[in-house]
């Protein structure tokens, strides 16, 4: 019988019978941890191993993002710990100077078609978008990893989803990806392994791709793959390949999608939310933070300034992106819009690092929650990168065509 | 270590309309105010503390009783304490048509029983399992017993992975004995 993108990843890295609800031992090819979970992962694993060495120290790493340059003591020693630990093993530190792992690992080569990954970060399956098998888990799981270099794992069932129609030429991959989080809600795919399909997604660059299977943990996703985006090589289906569910969604047409609070779920064409004030916007994070979404910000912003007490807040995902904006002129134009530069990483995505709203403090945010408390006490809104900047200049919430 | 075999008196997590609850998440079963809590034996009172009608649970559970819930057990959060406050009460295992994959891995890696059973729904509207019955149930060939009644059940059987982690008490003591 043929096999899904999934269980051809997985039948690559385990002897066991492969097959939806089974569970096997995978072999990973790189497991990390982040700042977040990281100290978690080193304590259990000295308190079950003492001194023995991990499996495979050139295949295990960490990686901080959450909170770097850590902005309090508990975190710099936390970090700290880590490093220690690294240290004493060998183990590679991506430092607070590098930016989001799950983007350095695919920069790195590490994260390539076909591989397994494992860290403490739930967003891992972001790695879909490269074919690869990424997965979050809790920091039990991750220590076990680091010291065996395995872990086992539930085959999950495939869902097939087949987007119909072109959306309408101002729509991006972040109104795409809000718009399945909107029809797919989070029943659809929970539990599943989806598989995308349809010229919509097939024309997605790689920031695009990103874009989208960042947001299938939001979809209660396993995971996301695009098997057939343009020129790559990624594995795909077998033609016979069994899918649990095969869902259409028709995205012809499709105009700028916006997510409001409470949930990344609650998502309107933006039309419907026009109007509505916005004190900051955030444009960053592991969904966002690639080269070509500052790019399009740009286009937007260009000849404009941000709004008088409006802040924009720009975080680039990785320190390579951040090179290749300054190599572009693009930070530098930014700046001059108005904007505020900080450091690669997560900014304020998480509770962590900068970049945090007060209470009443209406955000407009490329990222990829939205839950209350979550980037602090004002409410969120989800939406692209041009939708952010248009909205910054207007001070409320705007399209492209608005400026 | 676990046992192969489990017997315990069944409590039924159900609604007032009778109806298993679904989607019960690690907020309901262990809310967020206790997590500092970090010694196992004290989280015992908490458990369920958050579910409509279910607060007295603590109280009332004793050691071996098996817990049978609806649809999608454990959503939200990865907290293992969800899991731990059962195992402070000596809970015996907890049954449900699914668990979200996090609370499963979570309870699987520190060798508590979770068993499936996916015509649960249709067992409790029909009356065949009730609070108060005693349920065997043996985890290698899900074969599941209503003792008192004398019906005989199925539920999934444990796979190796989960049976072989079971045995060895939790993950890293699994992964010792492989060494
Ligand atoms: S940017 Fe946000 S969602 Fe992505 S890895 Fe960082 S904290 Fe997680």
């Amino acid at each position: 019988m043929g096999r899904t993108v999934i269980e051809k990843i997985i039948a690559a890295h385990t002897r066991d019978e492969v097959r939806p609800g089974r569970i096997v031992w995978m072999d990973l090819d790189v497991r990390t941890a982040r700042d977040f979970g990281g100290p978690n992962v080193v304590k259990n694993f000295e308190r079950e191993y003492d001194d023995a060495p991990p499996a495979d120290a050139r295949k295990t790493f960490f990686t901080f993002d959450l909170c770097a340059p850590a902005c309090t003591i508990k975190s710099a020693d936390n970090q700290q710990a880590c490093r220690d630990f690294a240290r004493k093993h060998g183990i590679e530190v991506y430092d607070v100077d590098r930016g989001i792992g799950s983007h350095v690992l695919i920069e790195e080569g590490l994260a390539r078609p076909g591989t397994t990954v494992v860290g403490t970060d739930s967003h891992m399956n972001i790695l879909g978008a490269v074919g690869c098998l990424g997965q979050g888990m809790g920091d039990v799981d991750v220590a076990f990893a680091f010291k065996t270099g395995k872990t086992w794992f539930e085959v999950p069932a495939t869902v097939k989803v087949v987007l119909k129609g072109r959306p309408a030429p101002r729509a991006d991959a972040k109104d795409l990806t809000l718009f399945l989080c909107r029809e797919l809600g989070t029943k659809t795919i929970a539990l599943a392994a989806a598989e995308f399909y349809g010229e919509a997604v097939r024309r997605l660059d790689f920031a695009g791709r990103v874009t989208l299977c960042s947001m299938v943990t939001e979809m209660a996703g396993i995971i996301g793959f695009i098997p057939e985006a343009e020129n790559r090589s990624e594995v795909q289906a077998d033609p016979d390949a069994e899918y649990a569910d095969v869902v259409e969604v028709d995205v012809s047409e499709l105009p700028p999608q916006v997510a409001l609070p409470p949930s990344p779920n609650t998502v309107k064409d933006l039309a419907a939310v026009k109007g509505l004030r916005v004190d900051s916007g955030f444009i960053g994070s592991c969904t966002n933070g690639r080269t070509e979404d500052f790019a399009r910000a740009l286009e937007i912003l260009e000849g404009h300034h941000v709004r008088k007490g409006v802040m924009l807040k720009v975080v680039p995902a990785t320190r390579k992106v951040y090179e290749d904006l300054l190599g572009k002129g693009i930070l530098q134009a930014l700046f001059e819009c108005g904007a505020i530069i900080l450091n690669p990483g997560c900014g304020g995505c998480a509770e962590g690092h900068a970049g945090l709203t007060g209470k009443g403090e209406v955000e407009i945010s490329t990222g990829n929650r939205n839950f209350p408390g979550k980037q602090g006490l004002g409410p969120v809104y989800l939406a692209s990168p041009a939708v952010v900047a248009a909205s910054c200049i207007r001070g409320e919430v705007a399209g492209p065509e608005d400026v | 270590m676990g046992e192969r075999v489990l017997q315990g008196k069944i409590w039924v997590l159900t609604d007032s309309r009778g109806s298993l609850i679904e989607d019960i998440d690690t907020d309901q079963i262990y809310h967020n105010a206790h997590l500092h809590i970090t010694d196992t034996a004290q989280m015992g009172p908490f458990a369920l503390g958050n579910l409509e009608g279910w607060k007295d649970f603590p109280k009332k559970c004793g050691a071996g009783d098996i817990l049978v819930a609806g649809r999608n057990f454990g959503a939200g959060s990865s907290r293992q304490q969800a899991v731990d406050c059962f195992v402070a009460l000596k809970v015996g295992a907890i049954l449900a048509p699914s668990f979200s994959a996090i609370y499963f891995r979570n309870a699987v890696n520190s060798g508590f029983p979770v068993v499936r059973g996916l015509s649960l729904e249709t067992w409790v509207s029909q009356g065949k399992l009730r609070t108060g019955d005693t349920l065997r149930i043996d985890v290698i060939t899900g074969e599941a017993r209503n003792v008192g009644r004398g019906l005989p059940l199925e539920v999934a059987p444990m796979s190796r992975v989960q049976l072989d982690i079971y045995e060895a008490g939790d993950l890293f003591k699994y992964g010792k004995a492989l060494a």
